[in-house]
């Protein structure tokens, strides 16, 4: 195998493949990356044998061929390499080994056979259908915050995508939690996506998919199975196991009944919690909310560091009403607003409260109070 | 040379025998009226409130412990005499000892004579540090004029009232730190009084084992043999930066210990770490209903405990041991922390589901620690748990009866497995 491609086209590739291996495994053929080339086109594909990601990039490839190499020393190779330069990767069969050269520099790494590269079984995808970067983005950027990272409830730690009835008929939703907040995250539900079944996407592949979604008008063709689901763009290929567990109903979780409104404009909530939180002891981080006739006042009292209190003008006209969150969860749900208010819908200081931009039904936030 | 009749608490310049009393239970030190750092240990505490409550057991060679597969928890001293020892299998203590009666414990009744020697105590100083029910430090300092006698007056007639109104006796150690005190409380059991004076420290010290340092357990044994460290007195030849460099922290107490230094007070709030519990079966057991049993049992025996300690933990932990004495824990860390049962046993319950052998197990635990205080607990419910607050009512409801009406007043069915 020998091929040659520009730096900055390789080490895309080769930084996509080298998030995806596991730093801490004892298999050491997971710690390389497959390269295969062939005909005008080089391939870097990369597993933690829950996720594979196979990178494309054209080459000027002159033999054919394929191996693996540690795909962490490959990626700080070609970081370390001048922009623009050219590199060569010549696989020599008689050394088992590969060089890599651009300008003067040259590398000599150690191979693993191809034939160890352990490659996800393929899956028969009951649903194929194309959505938006930009859609999918909103989707798993405003739900990926209240992914659980409790190991003992495994069923919490990724994004339940799924079909539901939305405000506006049926939605493509995603759904994350961990016990405490929840998102739910509505979007117009593609083509072809109608019979997909519910799948729990893991942690690490929403940070994964994240880097196939910077283009906003690039067409992403998702392809999803009970056990898999798949990402595609024309480059980079993202299959992903997903977790084998169910999602809790979490539809009995997001209160209806909850009529006690207040609209805040989000940026300075956000300020104003995060001020007052500076006094909080470390561990509770409680904020108290104490609303009355178009004024909230947020408190903060920490008998060991001291005490905050800071007022903000709002929208309320209900009856006078003291709540306390944990003020990194307010933070994080005020953080997610980006185009108008922010809405809170209370019930009591004992029930969950909802939160969601102006009278968009289309990303919904809950919160659990906590007692202060 | 001062020295005190432990009989008649009298007085006197040294000799062998009271000068009032004839008695021959006689303490006599230089320094014996100017030390005021104590620790009172009671001898063979569950054997004693044992013996002191059934006359049968009386002279017979009496094991406290649990079952067939548990281990002993307390010898008296005819059983000693065998070989038996404190947290020895009970099959092995029952080979050396066969025909030792062996009494399961009666927490309630030991708790019962703690509090009453706890009560002693009290009326000597504020300065009592417990480190289980039946020991504790004392710090007299300063406390000579208000009882219009020195310490060691006061540590006789405290243990000399112990057996008189308890009957149950204990021995002191008296020296001039917390380390040394508790050294010495060692030296002449049972019903002893030791005293190591300032003078005297160094030259007692010198021979003896590093083992007899509190907290010095095998591991750090082992480090200190592999540095050639067996005595203090090879201690006393390591440089106070060498010992820093090769043991840590460690080191620096060593060195100050190995001059006999300890400034450690005694206090009276020494922060708890952890609360745990744990249980050796009978038989190995791969049941999964026993187990589970097991684990609401230990999980509410933890929440018991913490809640009499007004404490609440944030870190839930289980504990297995396989029948080839193979420990497995596993550890979870709560957004919330928590003092409830019902979330303890849920927490050590996922964490069991997650271990993934089978067992056979013999023994399972469950424990909480980073302890916080309760106010800080259980203060932010569970979204998708919409049943926790219920659960959580019902357990403060069970509470009460238990409180009123005993611990067995009212139990879940699973704990009958």
């Amino acid at each position: 195998m020998k091929f040659s491609m520009e730096r900055g086209t390789l080490l895309k590739a080769v930084a996509q493949a080298q998030s995806v291996v596991e730093r801490r495994n004892t298999i050491p053929i997971l710690a390389n990356v497959l390269i295969e080339a062939e005909g005008d086109t080089a391939s870097f594909r990369a597993t933690d044998l829950d996720i594979e990601v196979v990178d494309k990039a054209s080459a000027q490839v002159e033999r054919a061929g394929a191996t693996t190499v540690s795909a962490v020393t490959l990626h700080e190779i070609v970081r370390k390499l001048p922009d623009g330069a050219l590199v060569t990767l010549t696989e020599e069969s008689a050394s088992g080994r590969i060089t890599v050269e651009a300008g003067r520099s040259n590398f000599s790494l150690a191979t693993l056979p191809k034939e160890d590269f352990p490659v996800m079984a393929s899956s028969e995808y009951s649903a194929n259908f194309s959505a938006d970067a930009k859609v999918l983005r909103r989707l798993f950027d405003k739900s990926k915050f209240a992914i659980s990272t409790e190991e003992t409830r495994y069923y919490l730690n990724g994004v339940y995508m799924h079909v539901a009835d939305g405000e506006d008929g049926k939605a493509l939703r995603c759904v994350a939690t961990d016990g405490h907040r929840l998102a739910r995250i509505d979007a117009p539900l593609p083509k072809g996506a109608e019979d997909m079944p519910g799948i729990i996407v893991p942690r690490k592949t929403v940070g994964e998919l994240r880097k196939l979604l910077e283009d906003d008008d690039m067409q992403i063709a998702v392809s999803v199975s009970e056990t898999k689901v798949r990402f595609a763009t024309p480059d980079i290929t993202l299959t992903s196991k997903v977790i084998d567990g169910t999602f809790p109903d979490y539809t009995r979780v997001i209160p209806q009944g909850n009529t006690r409104r207040m609209e805040v404009d989000a940026a300075d909530f956000a300020k104003a919690v995060d001020r007052v939180a500076t006094v909080s002891s470390e561990r509770s981080r409680a904020v108290k909310l104490a609303l009355d006739e178009d004024r909230l006042i947020l408190s903060v009292n920490a008998p060991d560091s001291g005490a905050a209190e800071e007022e903000l003008a709002v929208a309320y006209s209900d009856e006078r009403l003291e709540i306390g969150f944990n003020a990194k969860y307010l933070l994080e749900i005020a953080s997610q607003v980006d185009r108008e208010n922010a809405v809170f819908l209370f019930n009591s200081s004992g029930d969950p409260t909802l939160m969601r931009e102006g009278n968009d039904t289309s990303a919904v936030y809950v919160v659990m109070p906590m007692r202060v | 040379m001062p020295a005190l009749c432990r009989d008649c608490l009298t007085r006197f310049d040294a000799g062998k025998r009271c000068p009032a009393c004839h008695s021959r239970r006689v303490v006599q030190n230089d320094e014996l009226f100017d030390l005021s750092i104590a620790h009172m240990d009671c001898d063979a505490f569950y054997a004693s409130v044992e013996k002191r409550d059934n006359p049968e057991l009386e002279g017979k060679p009496v094991i406290i412990g649990g079952g067939r597969r548990g281990v002993v928890s307390t010898a008296c001293y005819i059983a000693r005499i065998k070989g038996v020892r404190s947290a020895m299998p009970m099959f092995q203590a029952l080979k050396l000892c066969p025909e030792a009666i062996v009494v399961k414990p009666r927490m309630s009744a030991y708790v019962e004579a703690s509090r009453a020697i706890r009560a002693m105590m009290d009326e000597l100083t504020p300065s009592i540090e417990p480190l289980s029910l039946d020991e504790a430090f004392l710090d007299l300092t300063g406390t000579e004029r208000l009882h219009g006698a020195p310490p060691a007056v006061m540590l006789a007639r405290l243990v000399r009232r112990m057996r008189n109104e308890l009957g149950l006796t204990g021995s002191i150690g008296l020296s001039h730190n917390k380390f040394l005190a508790k050294v010495a409380s060692d030296l002449d059991k049972p019903h002893g009084f030791s005293v190591i004076d300032k003078a005297g420290t160094e030259a007692f010290l010198r021979p003896r084992s590093v083992r007899m340092i509190w907290g010095v357990g095998q591991a750090a044994q082992g480090a200190l043999e592999k540095a050639g460290i067996r005595t203090f007195d090879d201690l006393l030849r390591w440089e106070r930066r060498d010992l820093q460099a090769r043991f840590g922290s460690m080191g620096d107490r060593l060195w100050h210990l190995a001059r006999g230094e300890d400034r450690r007070r005694v206090s009276a709030h020494t922060p708890m770490k952890s609360i745990s519990n744990e249980t050796t079966f009978h038989e190995d057991t791969s049941d999964p209903d026993i187990l589970d049993g097991h684990l609401w049992r230990m999980s509410q025996k933890v929440a018991d405990r913490a809640k009499a300690k007004e404490l609440a933990g944030r870190t839930v932990t289980l504990k297995l041991k396989r029948a080839d004495f193979s420990l497995i824990s596993r550890r979870t860390t709560l957004r919330d922390a928590t003092q409830m049962a019902d979330s303890i046993y849920r927490s050590a319950r996922g964490l069991f589901d997650q271990v993934g052998s089978v067992g056979p197990y013999r023994l399972i635990g469950t424990g909480i620690s980073d302890l916080v205080p309760e106010i800080d607990a259980d203060r932010a419910p569970d979204l998708l748990d919409t049943g926790a607050a219920k659960r959580g009512q019902a357990e403060r409801a069970t509470d009460k009866i238990r409180a009123r009406f005993g611990p067995d007043a009212i139990v879940k069915g699973r704990s009958l497995r």
